[in-house]
């Protein structure tokens, strides 16, 4: 079995190598037969762990290379399988394996293909290590390392000559994220003196009665501290408020990487992260208190921003942030196998909405405003049906995926007595409604009412090719389905078991499967809660509201012209409806985009210290005056400070 | 007759130098290559006899206290020799190339080697600055070795300038030392400051002199401004050598005279580092980001390493000590890799040091592109290279240290240091340049340059065996 | 009577001016080399002074050392000199400005 998890990361790490070097030798199909075939095989393998696990449910844990020691303190590479690494890792491997075979078909023409596939095969790789790991070490590496490659393919196509302040944005968030994860894995190894998690957990009790004074007076447990500097990174990487806005920005990369870097795999990473820390996190009120309302006034917030985007992909994006915040909010509530279960199926109906979102960009010669396409139902079928099942699913249509998930999480919320948990309800609530609604409006504007396309790109326009529609296709079935089986045992069975700890006052999974029905039930008993009608009542406002079927009205206009008022009246009704709902919510969620993520957060904070980094930079450099008097000037007014310092001390 | 034992490397060294002189002086210009092979023959037996000297757990002292040998120094000399070797040959087809492959730039390396020898093993502060005067000497010759730039000259003169105030201030404070303790030698001085009791203010003043000194030798702020105008103005190989060998010397120097013989007064000397390490963290790191040259980029970011060396000396315990011997190591490994990627980039006519040269290299040559990343990588601290390592140790002993503030900044400031370098990678990567050749060079410099990348590498996934050095030696 | 005190005002007297000149002359660079001499003359003054006090002779070895070593320096230094101006047709410290930022 060993041998197995040694296999899985490092197949993908092969091609990668292969890929990149030799990528030029073996030409394009070679590269993409090897590195596929790689992640095949790691997703086969994969397969067979959680096989192995489902059956045995024996946890591994031990160290592979012991990279070094110092103080005592042992820094090593290590594989912790337990059934929550190894779901991950059936989770990573699928999506990957299906983003590989799409990319295929979409970067076809690209003159960086094999680079391409070189990086695709090495994130999954750092993914895989960042899952499986057993240390904090490692945990850190592969978190650094699937930062890099985002990096490496955001600039991909980002060949636009931009300034050094503009770069340093994305930089300096994700920095401040992985500042705060550092410093977190800093205090536990200052406290505990291992990085291993094992160790680490054993100790989470006594931690709780350890005393950090983080400003002077004040002391704090140090298990909180760590906690919420570990959820700092994973508000980073994760895109939690206020640290969210390199992830639409991050849409300039090719879209085989949103879907598999930006919504199904390494944004999640976070949420994975704090559902491993489950030992600790579950010793810190404190901590999951900010993990709460930080995950949904992400969830709500982000969600409204992405009524007013035009971008296709960026209204996934924005639908992305949002249900990363469900997870959060999941965590927060220590329904940490509801966050993983949507993590789960998020992985799943994200990365197919994003890929069909790629066929639909692929179809239109890369056109991604919404303003421009309308109609498109009938030129590309199996896209339209896909996006359909990912569309179903992303809103919590009863019976998808996507319900099941979401729905459990939600009710868990309302079960919650952390600090914080009612304001979360709301917000989460809420947001069902604005999910539905932003969804289907692009739905909509996409697939049906008037065509809004080019004359030029509709000559061409036809369905992708299968390697497009084939990973649609196989998205789309577990988007539908795999909330059956699973919703049982993996919420309110023994699923999970170990992995995932839950103190007894804080389970509100136990409290809220006490009496589980069974998936069918569940649905039942959910029909009769609030968020299904409201998922229905935005679909609804987004048809009414954007589903006007030019051809009919004018027709309509004709033939019944007495009818005509009525319609003109229900125009006006419309217009009613357009000012007092839709103009709302358009406008809160432009006023949230305008003032609150434009202005504020990147204007004054991300662009704001960037630019005051390189403000600095330059002011500081006139200093350097290339005047020798003024060097010498410099050393000797050094000279007299430190002098005077020791004379004044002395 | 006393024992000479112990300097036979230095006395190899240094007629090993009047051999090569003498020798260059009878060659035709087309017989360079002769005094070249001299040159790296006389590093080999340096490196040799350096090798088989003794040196027991306790240390010799010889020529009536100017003299030591102990394992830190036989361990520093052979690597200094290592890289004085590297830089010679990475140095070869640029002076070719530029009509400056002349005899004097092996001897004057020669020279500033020596002089980093002696300053290694100095146990008295007369050495000590002799030494330092032989380094400086030859390093204010080799900046102005290329007699037509005018750059060059402007580089040599301010290099020469503050140079010679640096030593004049690191003098005055031996003198007043000298005054205090009545000794040159450095443990006597140690000795007799304990006795006296630390803290006298004259005892203070002179160590503020000497740690100014010591400040200018690594390149500290505010005794940093020679430093980006030497790197950019000096001919590349120039700068390859500056800014790789005589850092193991300030090093050296800081250990010697601060450590060993100013120990008793660190609870004066210790503050101010903090304050210049800080410093250095802070301006070297912005600075960097405003540049379009990248000598002068490299320049300041060795500001910025020089911080983190200086972090680790001030942590004031012996795991301090370890990382900043370690760290020096590490990069001084690294900037030889980075000025060698300079010089290979480089042609005849052609200086490849601004940014932009840089773009578009991965569609050149992606072997080479890929050596950079490894050396922007490791320059960054990322992981699995070295620079990862040289950082993380150091941010140890400083926790250790109980400096968990100072950690915490250092790792802000190279988190913002961390742009410049993957900045470099973008260029690289993303954006098209309109070169198209790939870089040619010698298979010895191609060679020699892919092994130093390599080795980043390697050192950080297998930092164990030199960590243990470092413990070892500095024990 | 002169005292061990009055040596050492006169040298950090001394060391204060050449340093002092440095940084003022923006004109010859000349002067900037005659600065750096009387610096090392202030440091031998000391050194002698000292080692008069302490009754050591390191001190005034070490002297014989500086003087050498200054010797040394004062050619290097003439010779960087002679190229700038080589180069540049100028020993004005202020023409020295095309290294900066």
């Amino acid at each position: 079995m060993e041998t197995i998890y040694l296999a899985i990361p490092l197949a993908p790490l092969a091609a990668a190598i292969i890929a990149g070097l030799f990528g030029r030798m073996i030409g394009r199909s070679g590269t993409h037969w090897i590195t596929i075939i790689a992640v095949a095989l790691s997703f086969a393998l994969s397969v067979l762990v959680l096989q192995d696990q489902l059956v045995t449910d024996r946890v591994f844990n031990g160290s592979v290379y012991t990279w070094m020691v110092v103080d005592g303190v042992n820094m090593e590479i290590g594989f912790l399988i337990d059934r929550l690494s190894a779901l991950m890792m059936v989770v990573v491997t699928f999506v990957s394996f299906m983003v590989h075979v799409y990319t295929v078909g979409y970067m076809h023409d690209d003159p960086g293909y094999q680079r391409f596939f070189c990086y695709i095969s090495l994130f999954t790789f750092a993914m895989l290590m960042l899952v499986m790991a057993n240390n904090f070490l490692q945990l850190f590496f592969g978190w650094e390392a699937v930062g890099l490659v985002s990096y490496l393919l955001i600039g991909f196509w980002y060949t636009r000559p931009t300034a050094i302040v503009a770069n340093l944005k994305a930089f300096l968030v994700n920095r401040v994220g992985d500042f705060g994860f550092l410093l977190g894995i800093a205090t536990l190894l200052f406290f505990t003196g291992s990085l291993d998690y094992v160790e680490v957990f054993a100790t989470a009790e006594s931690l709780q009665n350890q005393y950090i004074e983080v400003f002077a007076g004040i002391p704090w447990s140090a298990v909180s501290v760590a906690c919420i500097l570990l959820f700092v990174g994973a508000m980073g990487k994760s895109a939690q408020m206020p640290l969210h806005v390199w992830l639409p920005d991050s849409m300039e990369g090719p879209t085989p990487i949103s879907a598999l870097i930006h919504a199904a795999t390494m944004v999640t990473a976070g949420v994975f992260m704090v559902a491993r820390m489950s030992p600790l996190f579950e010793y810190s009120e404190a901590a999951l208190s900010v993990v709460l309302v930080v995950g949904a006034t992400t969830a709500l917030l982000t969600g409204l921003l992405g009524i007013v985007q035009n971008d296709i992909k960026r209204i996934i994006a924005y639908s992305t942030l949002s249900q990363l915040g469900y997870m959060t909010v999941a965590l927060g509530s220590s329904a940490y196998a509801a966050g993983i279960f949507h993590l789960t199926t998020h992985a799943f109906f994200k990365a197919l909405l994003f890929l069909a979102a790629g066929s639909v960009i692929l179809a239109l010669h890369h056109e991604q405003d919404i303003r421009r396409m309308g109609g498109l139902k009938k030129y590309l079928p199996i896209t339209y049906w896909t996006f359909l099942a990912g569309a179903l699913a992303l809103i919590g249509f009863p019976g998808t995926a996507g319900f099941f998930s979401k729905d459990a999480l939600i009710e868990a919320v309302g079960y919650s007595t952390t600090p914080g948990a009612s304001y979360a309800f709301v917000c989460v609530v809420a947001g069902v409604f604005v999910t539905a609604l932003y969804t289907f409006r692009m739905f909509f504007l996409v697939f049906h009412g008037q065509e809004r396309i080019d004359e030029d790109a509709r000559q061409h326009l036809h369905e992708s090719p299968w390697v497009v529609t084939l990973p649609l296709i196989l998205l789309a079935i577990p988007s539908l389905l795999i909330g059956w089986p699973t919703i049982g045992p993996l919420l309110f069975g023994d699923y999970f078991g170990s992995s995932l700890a839950v103190l007894q006052q804080h389970d509100v999974l136990r409290q809220l499967g006490t009496g589980f029905p069974g998936a069918l039930g569940f649905l039942e008993h959910a029909l009769m809660s609030p968020a299904v009608y409201l998922a229905a009542a935005g679909l609804f406002v987004a048809w009414y509201l954007y589903l006007r079927n030019p051809d009919i009205v004018p027709a309509l206009q004709r033939r019944f012209s007495h009818l005509y008022k009525l319609l003109l009246n229900k125009y006006y009704l419309d217009d009613f409806n357009d000012k007092v709902f839709a103009r709302g919510s358009l406008a809160i969620g432009d006023m949230f985009w305008r003032v609150g993520d434009d202005a504020v957060i990147d204007g004054v904070f991300v662009d704001g210290s960037g630019r005051l980094i390189g403000w600095v930079s330059g002011v500081l450099s006139r200093f350097q005056t290339g005047y020798l008097y003024g060097y010498a000037f410099a050393m000797v007014i050094g000279l007299c400070a430190l002098t005077g310092w020791m004379l004044l001390s002395g | 007759m006393p024992d000479v034992s112990p300097a036979f490397a230095e006395i190899f060294l240094a007629v090993g130098i009047c051999v090569v002189l003498i020798t260059d002086l009878f060659l035709p210009q087309a017989r360079r290559d002769i005094t070249y092979v001299l040159a790296l023959l006389c590093l080999v037996g340096t490196a040799w006899i350096s090798s088989t000297i003794e040196v027991g757990s306790s240390p010799t002292v010889r020529f009536s206290g100017l003299f030591i040998a102990d394992p830190l120094s036989q361990f520093l000399k052979i690597f200094v020799i290592a890289i004085v070797g590297v830089a010679f040959v990475y140095s070869r087809e640029y002076l070719r190339e530029r009509d400056l492959y002349k005899g004097e730039y092996y001897v004057l390396g020669l020279f500033a080697l020596l002089g980093i020898m002696v300053m290694i093993s100095a146990f008295s502060m007369l050495t000590m600055y002799l030494g330092l005067e032989m380094l400086s000497l030859a390093l204010y010759a080799m900046v102005a070795f290329d007699r037509e730039s005018p750059i060059a000259a402007e580089a040599a003169m301010k290099y020469f300038v503050l140079g010679a105030i640096a030593s004049g201030i690191l003098l005055y404070g031996m003198s007043i030392i000298y005054g205090v303790t009545g000794s040159l030698q450095l443990d006597q001085v140690a000795a007799n400051l304990m006795a006296s009791g630390p803290g006298q203010w004259s005892a203070g003043l002179g160590v503020v002199f000497i740690l100014v000194g010591v400040a200018f030798k690594f390149g500290a702020v505010p005794f940093h401004m020679w430093l980006p105008d030497v790197y950019q103005g000096a001919p590349t190989s120039v700068t390859l050598f500056i800014g790789t060998a005589p850092k193991i010397a300030a090093f050296a120097m800081a250990i010697r005279l601060l450590v060993e013989g100013l120990g008793p007064e660190a609870a004066t000397w210790q503050p101010m580092l903090t304050v210049l390490a800080v410093l250095s963290l802070a301006v070297g790191n912005i600075l960097a980001i405003a540049q379009t040259n990248i000598k002068r980029m490299l320049a300041y970011s060795a500001i910025a390493h020089v911080g983190f060396i200086l972090l680790g000396l001030l942590a004031g315990n012996e795991a301090g000590r370890e990382a900043a011997l370690f760290y020096t190591l590490i990069y001084v490994i690294m900037a030889a890799g980075a000025f060698g990627m300079v010089i290979l980039m480089s042609r005849a006519g052609f200086e490849a040091d601004r940014l932009d040269d840089y773009k578009g290299l991965n569609a050149r040559s992606p072997w080479f592109a890929g050596i950079m990343l490894v050396l922007m990588f490791s320059l960054t601290g990322l992981p699995p290279f070295a620079g990862f390592f040289a950082k993380w140790s150091i941010l140890a002993a400083l926790v250790d240290a109980d400096k968990i503030w100072l950690a915490a900044l250092a790792v802000l400031f190279s988190v913002i240091g961390a742009f410049y370098y993957l900045r470099v990678v973008r260029l690289m990567y993303f954006d098209q340049g309109l070169d198209r050749t790939a870089p040619e060079a010698g298979l010895d410099l191609r060679i020699l340059l892919s092994l130093n990348g390599l080795a980043l590498l390697a050192l950080g996934l297998f930092p164990d065996w030199l960590l243990r050095i470092c413990t070892a030696v500095m024990a | 009577m002169l005292t061990l005190t009055h040596f050492l005002t006169l040298s950090a007297i001394l060391f204060s001016i050449s340093i002092a000149g440095i940084f003022i002359n923006r004109k010859n660079m000349i002067l900037l080399l005659m600065c750096i001499e009387l610096m090392l003359l202030a440091v031998n003054f000391n050194f002698i002074a000292l080692s008069r006090y302490l009754d050591d002779i390191a001190g005034q070895v070490f002297v014989f050392f500086v003087l050498t070593v200054a010797a040394a320096e004062a050619a290097i230094g003439l010779a960087i000199l002679v190229i700038v101006f080589r180069t540049r047709q100028s020993i004005n410290v202020q023409d020295l400005d095309s290294l900066k930022g």
